[in-house]
């Protein structure tokens, strides 16, 4: 299975979405890069809207996610509650 | 009195079937191939315009105002840059010439990237389309807007950044983009969505944007990071919807196969081309270094670029022709260019080097099979003659590549030895070719290659008839300072003062 990725700006922002992932999502492998952070997994990441609430304690609309975004890759569907990546093949 | 009942809001994909499909309409009084004259003569058959997903669902409500609030970060940052002084605090005025690079050569790719995104909009029958290439054309305005805002606060400092856009239509180096987007943007509106939404996008603007960008905020440039990265939350978008371009030729009729795997060959090629700049730049001209370029190709282009032929290969697409001698080119290609542009130095508007010791040791750790062996050496006789008071300058003129418009510096895929040159008749004239891939390129379009205009022959040509200073007046080159070694340079004095006096009361 290829490996699939997502990238954010290392900031305030970006940390509970990137915690929220690491929790949701075992197979996710953090890389810290300077000012950005990357997040490995293998065929597939899912980012939930719940999770991340959870964390910033307000209701979040996954399109902030963009805000910070830096790069993806993986065939991406997103809707509602989930952001998700994958490579199917 | 009324009761405040939260409505109900929309759903994404109900919202965005609202915001952009629902404001597609029927023309009544010319027919479809009237309004959309360019979308059939590429030979792409296209059976439902609706199967066009925009997987991001972004609605230009929502986009405006994400993108309001990038600017807003983005400014804000400049702003305490200029502020701050932020010029001197990177690490080594030697920097600068990676953003003399990008503002010469990339910012008005991105600017070019505009032009045509704003051109497909128009094209393309889809509404998902329109509204995505809408987006994208946007964008690309702004990243060019961006690029030229930040780097002008270094401009007003240093050397090599006041000439730009006549670096871009004019300079030797510059033409390898230049012509990369002139390519893209006379090609028709499925062939530019590979060449940008593919190729530039998923495969070139991962390793621009992603390592380079990382390693300017190592360097401490914190202006180029925030537009760097501010850019680059745009092109995951970009690359979503080159990949959904790509997924949906293949999706609406086998015959699309070949013309599709045609278009990844051809624009491979001439990505892997444009990447030797940005490879060079991160190789050589980052005074800290976060990845080598293949350490960083290895990740963005072998690896997800494999994963993404991998995934394609359901439909029958194979990885692109140029993909072996893209890795026998690995370990050489940056090394090539660097000494090009070494020993072109009185051509360009930025500085290059001999690197020092530590950086060898760095590229020989980092290229093992190859620096010390072929490249080392070279470096070192062209510091000897340095020493000597001979330094070495290339005064003859290298034939140009007529595909990609660089000067045939490059070596043989099997033999690093060996410079590579390949040459075509065509109708009575000689053209020269600086590898099998840029050759073939030709080979299938040589009617829209023969009319490439290479910028460096006219130094031969009149007025300038051979006169190197006259050149340089054309090219808006400023001999003595925007030119020549770092080593001396008014660049290297004024960094160095400048720091002291901000580090002293002196």
């Amino acid at each position: 299975m290829s490996t699939v990725f997502i990238a954010f700006q290392a900031n305030e922002d970006s940390r509970p979405i990137v915690e929220a992932i690491l929790a949701d999502n075992p197979a996710a492998v953090l890389d810290e890069q300077p000012a950005m952070v990357k997040i490995n997994a293998e065929g597939k990441l899912v980012i939930r809207r719940e999770s991340i609430e959870e964390r910033v304690g307000r209701p979040f609309n996954l399109q902030e996610l963009q805000v910070n975004l830096i790069t993806i890759s993986g065939h991406l569907d997103e809707d509602d509650d989930t952001f998700t990546l994958a490579w199917k093949n | 009195m009324d009761m405040t009942v939260a409505k109900k809001k929309l759903g994404l994909k109900e919202k965005y079937k609202l915001l952009t499909r629902d404001l597609g309409w029927e023309p009544t009084y010319h027919n479809k191939d009237e309004v959309f004259p360019y979308v059939k003569y590429e030979g792409i058959k296209v059976h439902d315009w609706e199967k066009w997903e925009d997987p991001f669902r972004l609605t230009m409500d929502a986009y405006w105002k994400y993108q309001a609030e990038k600017e807003r970060k983005f400014y804000a940052i400049i702003d305490a840059h200029a502020q701050n002084n932020g010029h001197l605090n990177i690490t080594d005025a030697r920097y600068l010439s990676a953003l003399k690079i990008f503002l010469q050569a990339i910012s008005p790719g991105e600017y070019c990237a505009g032009k045509g995104f704003a051109r497909m909009g128009r094209e393309f029958p889809g509404v998902g389309t329109q509204v995505a290439c809408q987006m994208q054309a946007i964008d690309e305005i702004r990243h060019a807007q961006t690029q030229i805002h930040a780097l002008s606060n270094y401009n007003k400092f240093y050397n090599g950044f006041h000439a730009f856009a006549d670096a871009r239509d004019r300079m030797w180096y510059c033409t390898l983009p230049r012509s990369f987007f002139d390519d893209a943007m006379s090609a028709g509106p499925f062939e530019f969505m590979i060449a940008i939404g593919f190729s530039f996008e998923y495969v070139l603007t991962n390793l621009l944007f992603v390592p380079f960008m990382s390693g300017a905020a190592y360097n401490g440039d914190m202006a180029t990071v925030t537009f760097g990265f501010s850019a680059q939350s745009d092109e995951a978008r970009h690359m979503t919807l080159g990949l959904e371009c790509i997924k949906f030729m293949l999706e609406q009729d086998p015959d699309n196969l070949p013309i599709v795997q045609n278009w990844i060959d051809k624009w491979f090629w001439r990505g892997f081309r444009l990447l030797g700049v940005v490879g060079t730049m991160m190789d050589y001209m980052l005074p800290k270094r976060v990845m080598s370029w293949r350490e960083a190709f290895e990740i963005y282009g072998i690896e997800n670029g494999g994963a993404l032929f991998k995934d394609l290969a359901r439909y029958g697409i194979r990885p692109p022709k140029g993909w072996d001698d893209a890795g026998k080119a690995l370990d050489h290609m940056t090394h090539q260019f660097m000494l090009a542009l070494y020993q072109y130095q009185f051509g360009t508007a930025f500085h290059s080097w001999i690197p020092s010791e530590e950086d060898m040791a760095w590229l020989s750790k980092k290229y093992p099979t190859t620096f010390d062996k072929y490249y080392r050496p070279r470096w070192e006789h062209i510091k000897k003659l340095k020493e000597a008071g001979t330094p070495y300058a290339n005064m003859g003129l290298a034939k140009l590549c007529q595909t990609c418009q660089i000067p045939t510096v490059f070596t043989e895929p099997d033999d690093p030895t060996t410079l590579c040159h390949r040459e075509v008749e065509y109708k009575g004239e000689t053209y020269h070719f600086c590898s099998d891939g840029c050759q073939h390129i030709f080979e299938k379009e040589p009617e829209k290659y023969i009319q490439g205009w290479l910028p460096l022959a006219a130094i031969f040509q009149a007025p300038l008839n051979g006169d190197l200073g006259a050149w340089m007046e054309w090219v808006s080159l400023a001999d003595g300072k925007d030119n020549g070694d770092f080593a001396g340079s008014e660049d290297q004095r004024n960094f160095e003062a400048w720091r002291n006096q901000a580090t002293s009361n002196q």
